[in-house]
């Protein structure tokens, strides 16, 4: 940065004749940088700071948009949302739905990249089953809601397949029954989203020095213990960046839930961003809508607090 | 530094200064132009007309339309504003929100309580005034405390489907036109076993319109009403008797599966597959099951009423409805608009091109050389009258969310069903 202090100008200043006329010119605020910035600051301003403080400041008011004149009415739109039943169950929804989905597609992800980065298998077939494996993250979440819709239809081909292999004499509601829904919006959300960590973790695998297997092997390290003491701690920067995102990816998940069981049946789906969205869109209720929103800001905000701080002991 | 170098640095924060605005300018000017921009120079007026019909009729049809319309009005434009259904409906509900509707709008009478009370929507009461329009010729107005907001342009009513074949093979020989005659024929469909059922019901969380056209059309099919004076009333011994029938073809397994999740469009696609032997479903869909299945046989007839009804039967129905802007400053231009798009001729062409029924009393459809099944369902409609008492309540959908959940629990035999309706009671008059 250019921009001078009044200590450093005052040095200057001293330094020679003609110096108070140079002390001033260095006074003057150096625009160049700011003018680089500019459209940076704008955009955060105009596209994430001001609504932000807007969305804040509806959720202290006792309605917006569909009222002429809202009061103020402090936390009480919290209060309400805080208490609310299906609020509750959808906060118990997005837990379980977003740490099943992580650890899932962590594991699937590390799974599927170490067989990718074995040199047990010829390249062709390793291309082969790249290709397969990173299918699901070419489909938008539109198509993924489609598909699995028809999949896991009474008539679908997973109840045929249930019902030829004998495992129940009837077909499943998969997303029909409050008991299987929310273990199925999992599964299919674990589906469309591990491909991401194994391309991720492939690539930190191929970047492992290949020396380092090979002196633990000279060692006599067998392959579980080479995976625990050099392939894990080498992944951990990716694995644990990697979860953090993922945490902060899943727990806003609207789309997929919203395209296959719009929260339902009864609440047995219900995330927290189905619940936010009914408040604001079905009941037009907006300030509610964004007191929801910032509950659920607040609690992304803690593991984007994490994620940054993580960042940054890295550097 | 020389003063050279200060030249430059000066230049290029001024370049870079510029490029931000130009930046922020492009981002904030990529919105369509507001109604008060609509005026030009020389005088003419551009409407905006914002609508999810045009991507719904065949292409070009919607705009040939609006270039009859502007022959006709010298010195009025219209531009199209198209897009799916959903989408139209978070673009006006934004723009009701920023004072940013399109002159004209599209609107579904679910919306129009909520928009009337924000102020959102203007008086068409006092346009069809000052114009000295004649309302008699429009078959229904949709009114907030007696101020209308809305005209119905195009009605798809919701008559009952079924399928010829699968009837036939239960034994049914005709499509059921009391309760006890729809409930036999629904269990003897689904007891012909395979992937076969009587009925299919959609209550989806996601779109809950299955509890209008498919739960609440029952009640209206008997000429009963959820409502007394307009507040929500369903504990009433008739609404009682309408849920507990569908429960009970529920609890004899006449439904087919997946109810829970089921969309409109699901049931459509179980009917054309022919794994269900009746639905109740919109006239526009005659035509995709026809392309679908050309196999298929089926007919349409009235909702089933009670046993021994002999009054007029209330017949679903969904709107293309239509209003104008508050926030509008060519309210007259856009009230012309409408009244082109009412006027028997147009109302009438529209509706053929559309497969549905006029909002104008005195338009008539043509359906010659359409399929036999839309003079059926014009029959139907005219011997009848169009009910949805959805259209003016507010937040309908989420009232129609709310009793969604409640029968599913119901349905899933958490509750009985007069618990059911207390409860679902009380959420609707807290919406009230």
């Amino acid at each position: 940065m250019v921009l001078t202090t009044e200590k450093q100008a005052a040095q200057i200043a001293g330094s020679g004749p003609g110096s108070g006329t140079a002390a001033k010119r260095k006074r003057k605020i150096n625009l160049v940088p700011y003018g680089f910035l500019s459209p940076t600051i704008l955009l955060v301003v105009v596209l994430m700071l001001i609504p932000i403080v807007m969305v804040i400041w509806y959720s202290l008011m006792d309605n917006v948009i569909t009222k002429k004149n809202p009061k103020f009415v402090g936390f009480s739109n919290y209060a309400e949302v805080l208490g609310s039943e299906t609020f509750h169950t959808a906060i118990l929804n997005t837990v379980f739905f977003t740490t099943v989905s992580v650890a899932a597609h962590l594991v699937l992800g590390l799974a599927f990249a170490m067989l990718l980065n074995t040199r047990f298998l010829k390249s062709f077939t390793k291309a082969i089953f790249r290709v397969i494996y990173v299918m699901p993250w070419l489909f938008t979440v539109a198509i993924i809601a489609i598909l699995w819709r028809l999949l896991l239809s009474p008539n679908g081909i997973v109840n045929f397949l249930v019902m030829e292999l004998g495992l129940s004499s009837t077909s499943v509601e998969w997303l029909a029954s409050r008991d299987t829904a929310l273990l199925a919006v999992t599964f299919i959300n674990i589906w469309a989203g591990y491909p991401f960590f194994m391309v991720s973790l492939l690539a930190g695998l191929q970047g492992i020095p290949k020396d380092l297997y090979e002196a633990a092997r000279v060692d006599g390290a067998n392959p579980v213990q080479q995976f625990i003491s050099i392939t894990l701690p080498q992944l951990r920067p990716i694995i644990i960046s990697m979860a953090l995102l993922d945490l902060i990816w899943t727990s806003q998940q609207f789309a997929l839930i919203w395209m296959t069981t719009g929260g339902g049946p009864i609440s047995s789906t219900e995330m927290l961003s189905t619940f936010t969205y009914k408040l604001a869109f079905s009941e037009y209720n907006f300030s509610m809508a964004a007191a929801s929103a910032v509950i659920i800001l607040a609690f992304s905000m803690v593991l984007a607090f994490f994620y940054v701080r993580y960042q940054k002991a890295r550097d | 530094m020389s003063k050279v170098a200060r030249v430059k640095r000066g230049a290029v924060a001024a370049i870079a200064a510029a490029a931000a605005i130009t930046l922020v300018a492009g981002c904030s000017g990529g919105s369509t132009e507001s109604s008060s921009a609509g005026s030009s120079a020389a005088g003419n007026v551009t409407l905006e007309f914002a609508q999810w019909w045009e991507p719904e009729l065949p292409a070009g049809s919607l705009r040939k339309l609006m270039d009859q319309f502007e022959a006709e009005n010298p010195g009025i434009k219209v531009n199209l504003l198209s897009g799916p259904y959903a989408s139209t409906k978070e673009q006006v509900v934004a723009g009701a929100a920023a004072g940013t509707m399109s002159d004209v709008v599209g609107l579904d009478g679910a919306w129009i309580s909520d928009f009337a009370k924000q102020g959102a929507i203007a008086d068409l009461g006092k346009l069809m005034s000052d114009a000295g329009y004649d309302q008699n010729q429009l078959t229904s107005q949709v009114k907030v405390e007696d101020t209308s907001y809305m005209l119905p342009v195009l009605n798809f009513v919701y008559p009952m489907f079924s399928n010829d074949d699968l009837l036939a093979k239960a034994g049914i020989a005709k499509a059921p036109t009391d309760r006890t005659e729809f409930a036999a024929a629904a269990k003897a469909v689904s007891a012909l076993g395979g992937n076969t059922k009587g009925w299919v019901m959609p209550l989806s969380l996601e779109a809950p319109n299955g509890v209008q056209n498919d739960i609440m059309s029952w009640a209206w099919a008997s000429g009963q009403s959820m409502l007394k004076d307009g507040k929500p009333n369903l504990t009433t011994p008739e609404i009682t008797d309408t849920v507990n029938y569908v429960k009970g073809l529920w609890d004899a397994g006449a439904i087919a599966p997946g109810s829970f999740t089921m969309k409109e469009q699901d049931k459509v696609e179980e009917f054309t597959n022919g794994r269900v032997g009746m639905m109740i479903d919109s006239l526009a869909h005659i035509t995709a099951i026809r392309e679908k299945n050309p196999n298929l046989k089926f007919s349409i007839s009235a909702v089933p009423s009670t046993d021994g009804f002999s009054g007029k039967r209330g017949i679903p129905y969904a709107s293309w409805g239509i209003g104008i802007a508050e926030n509008s400053e060519h309210k007259a231009e856009a009230w012309k608009l409408i009244q082109f798009l009412m006027s028997d001729k147009t109302n009438g062409a529209l509706a053929t091109t559309a497969n549905a029924f006029p909002g104008n009393k005195n338009a008539t459809p043509d359906f010659t050389g359409k399929d036999e099944l839309f003079k059926t369902a014009f029959d139907v409609y005219k011997s009848g009258y169009p009910a949805n008492e959805f259209v003016g309540l507010p937040v309908a959908e989420e009232l129609m969310r709310g009793f969604a959940e409640q029968f599913q629990k119901t349905l899933s035999g958490d509750q009985s069903v007069d618990d059911m309706l207390k409860k679902t009671q009380d959420i609707w008059q807290q919406k009230f």
